[in-house]
């Protein structure tokens, strides 16, 4: 198992490189030299400033490689440099803030998936073509096509605008500092709830889709027409037999959705004013605050990486299958 | 290929969703057409305005009719679609069929290259790239194409790598067929099936990516049309105009929906096996 994890680990490392190299080659896509502004902007005398600080920051007269190299030894210290904006605060400040709601928020929204798309995908899979089963394929299918932003705008729209029950932005009421302990938790609870809800509703429609398959091919298996065969209840056949290894996959697609989740969060972070990951990155691509987009970008698929290795290894930690397989083929 | 209709002719909800692909692509081309109202013409007076005999689908802020924008909008998102779509397709087949022919290193390589285009989340590397390039439908289809190839060239080199195998592969060699001739004339072919699904399921995707963005106000720029800087607009006047929110939302949710479910229907039709590796 050690050697199974470490050789995932060592596989990490090249992407790990990549991503820091991805990123470096983003800063240099753009036509010409990146520190060109586009003549539509405005604010030509603080794109001008900008410039400088960019020229600066990447030393883009440096040779390409001295400035990959200088780039990377500060980013292994996590040193992204300071933001543009006038506050002028380290980019890694700026990224630890929204990182820690950015990744509660995932948190919540991973674990109210799973604990309705399991169950789903477990109902649906044993009643095959039943009603509720029928109801669930709409449902994954709207939820697939529904844009989370328009989910999100009518939400608002119902909840916030014509009934008035729940709060449309930020975490907090402009009262909360006087709130008392219970009250402040009550007050966040109910700004989480249209977020959660918009974020979680696609990743639900999928997951119990990827439930409800695994599911179905496990059913079919020799070893559950055995435990049936020898007359076990149904109810334990399908809870001890099949459920358990239907499980398996959706470890490795848990992690795999991890991006889309993160991604997610750009849209309804910026919708509902969270001062996460998402809003970071779209208020810094607004302001061409370029050390937060590069920091932001390398962060967040950093800790992609680190998720995908995570689940590769719980998957080897549960299914015995997948790390014997793995040292047969090297 | 006979097989192939008639199975697809029986799958319904398929044909409801092929049915509405092509009525929106026939909306799309005819727009000009089709419009009541010039989609940039203002006109403060009639700002705001509520679904009416005369509006079908009420105003804007500028008082522009919302159905003629959104079919000036169907455009967009069709083309940006089908475009990224076609470039994550050309991109996808070139690396896929270099790493599935050639195994080895060159597999390992572009194999490895997928899996770190696969880590960053697409939202994000998609923002980035956007901050340094001026937004316009192309960038917009150029950088949606770009981070989007990797399913393709999964598909195709998992292909290539049974088709290469395959006795008439292994003949042609043995008669000296050009490496290029056998990979585009007689391996590709053979591969095209799952390629084809995956773009039927990629355009809706891009149409979604492409809204997202211009939602955020980083796509499409007005006074340009698209579903996506509509909703923008509508996100502004929640409170007053819920026609500039509801109706581009319903149309990017049909549209979405009809390609998903004719591109199960392909799937479904052009190899029952396919169904069995999910989504």
């Amino acid at each position: 198992m050690l050697l199974y994890a470490l050789r995932r680990l060592l596989l990490a490392v090249p992407l790990l490189i990549g991503i820091t190299f991805i990123s470096f080659l983003v800063i240099h896509l753009a036509p010409g030299d990146p520190t060109e502004f586009q003549q539509a902007d405005p604010s030509t005398e603080s794109s001008a400033q900008a410039r400088q600080l960019l020229r600066e920051l990447y030393e883009l007269d440096k040779p390409l490689h001295v400035q990959y190299w200088n780039w990377l030894t500060r980013i292994v210290r996590l040193d992204f440099g300071r933001s543009f904006a006038p506050d002028a605060r380290p980019v890694i400040d700026k990224i630890g803030e929204a990182l820690q709601i950015t990744l509660i928020l995932n948190l919540i929204e991973l674990l109210i998936i799973v604990s309705f798309a399991v169950p789903i995908g477990v109902l649906s899979a044993t009643r095959q073509y039943s009603l509720f089963d029928k109801v669930t394929t709409v449902f994954v299918f709207v939820g697939f096509a529904t844009p989370d932003f328009w989910l999100a705008l009518l939400l608002m729209m119902l909840f916030g605008v014509q009934l008035g029950w729940l709060p449309i932005s930020q975490l907090h009421s402009a009262n909360w500092e006087y709130l008392s302990f219970w009250k402040r938790y009550l007050d966040l609870a109910s700004h989480l709830v249209l977020p959660v809800v918009v974020a979680t509703f696609g990743g639900l429609a999928g997951l119990s889709r990827y439930m409800r398959q695994s599911m179905l091919e496990v059913v079919r298996q020799d070893y559950i027409q055995v435990a049936r065969a020898k007359g076990l209840a149904e109810n334990v056949v399908v809870h001890k037999h099949a459920l358990r290894n239907a499980l398996l996959p959706i470890v490795t697609i848990l992690a795999l959705s991890l991006p889309g989740l993160i991604g997610g969060s750009v849209i309804v972070e910026q919708i509902f004013a969270i001062p996460g990951m998402g809003r970071l990155m779209v208020q810094a691509v607004f302001a061409r605050d370029y050390p937060v987009i590069m920091g932001n970008l390398v962060i967040v698929a950093t800790l992609t990486l680190a998720a995908n290795l995570i689940a590769d290894i719980v998957y080897g930690l549960v299914d015995p299958r997948i790390r014997l397989a793995g040292r047969r083929r090297t | 290929m006979h097989a192939f209709w008639r199975s697809l002719a029986r799958n319904r909800l398929a044909i409801a969703g092929g049915v509405v692909v092509v009525c929106l692509v026939a909306a799309a081309l005819l727009a000009p057409a089709l419009a009541p109202w010039d989609p940039h013409r203002p006109s403060i007076k009639q700002a705001l305005a509520a679904p009416s005999a005369a509006h079908p689908l009420g105003t804007d802020q500028l008082g522009r009719d919302v159905l003629s924008r959104m079919l000036y909008g169907a455009r967009v998102s069709l083309a940006v679609g089908f475009v990224s779509v076609g470039i994550a397709t050309i991109v996808g087949l070139i690396l896929g069929s270099l790493a599935g022919y050639h195994g080895g290193t060159v597999d390992a390589v572009v194999m490895r290259f997928v899996d770190l285009m696969l880590v960053f989340p697409s939202f994000f590397l998609l923002l980035a790239v956007l901050a340094f390039l001026r937004p316009s439908i192309w960038t917009i289809m150029a950088v949606i194409g770009l981070t989007s190839w990797m399913r393709v060239a999964r598909l195709v080199r998992a292909e290539f790598l049974t088709l290469k195998e395959r006795e008439f592969v292994i003949w042609s060699h043995a008669i000296g067929a050009s490496t290029l001739r056998i990979i585009w004339r007689h391996i590709l072919p053979n591969a095209i099936a799952p390629v084809l699904v995956a773009m039927t399921l990629g355009i809706p995707a891009a149409i979604l990516t492409e809204s997202g963005l211009s939602f955020l106000g980083l796509g499409v720029q007005p006074p340009h049309a698209s579903w996506g800087n509509i909703l923008n607009e509508g996100k502004d006047a929640i409170e007053i105009a819920w026609w500039l929110s509801f109706y581009p939302g319903l149309a990017i949710l049909v549209t979405v929906l009809s390609y998903n479910l004719l591109g199960e229907g392909i799937r479904d039709a052009l190899d029952p096996r396919l169904r069995q590796r999910g989504r």
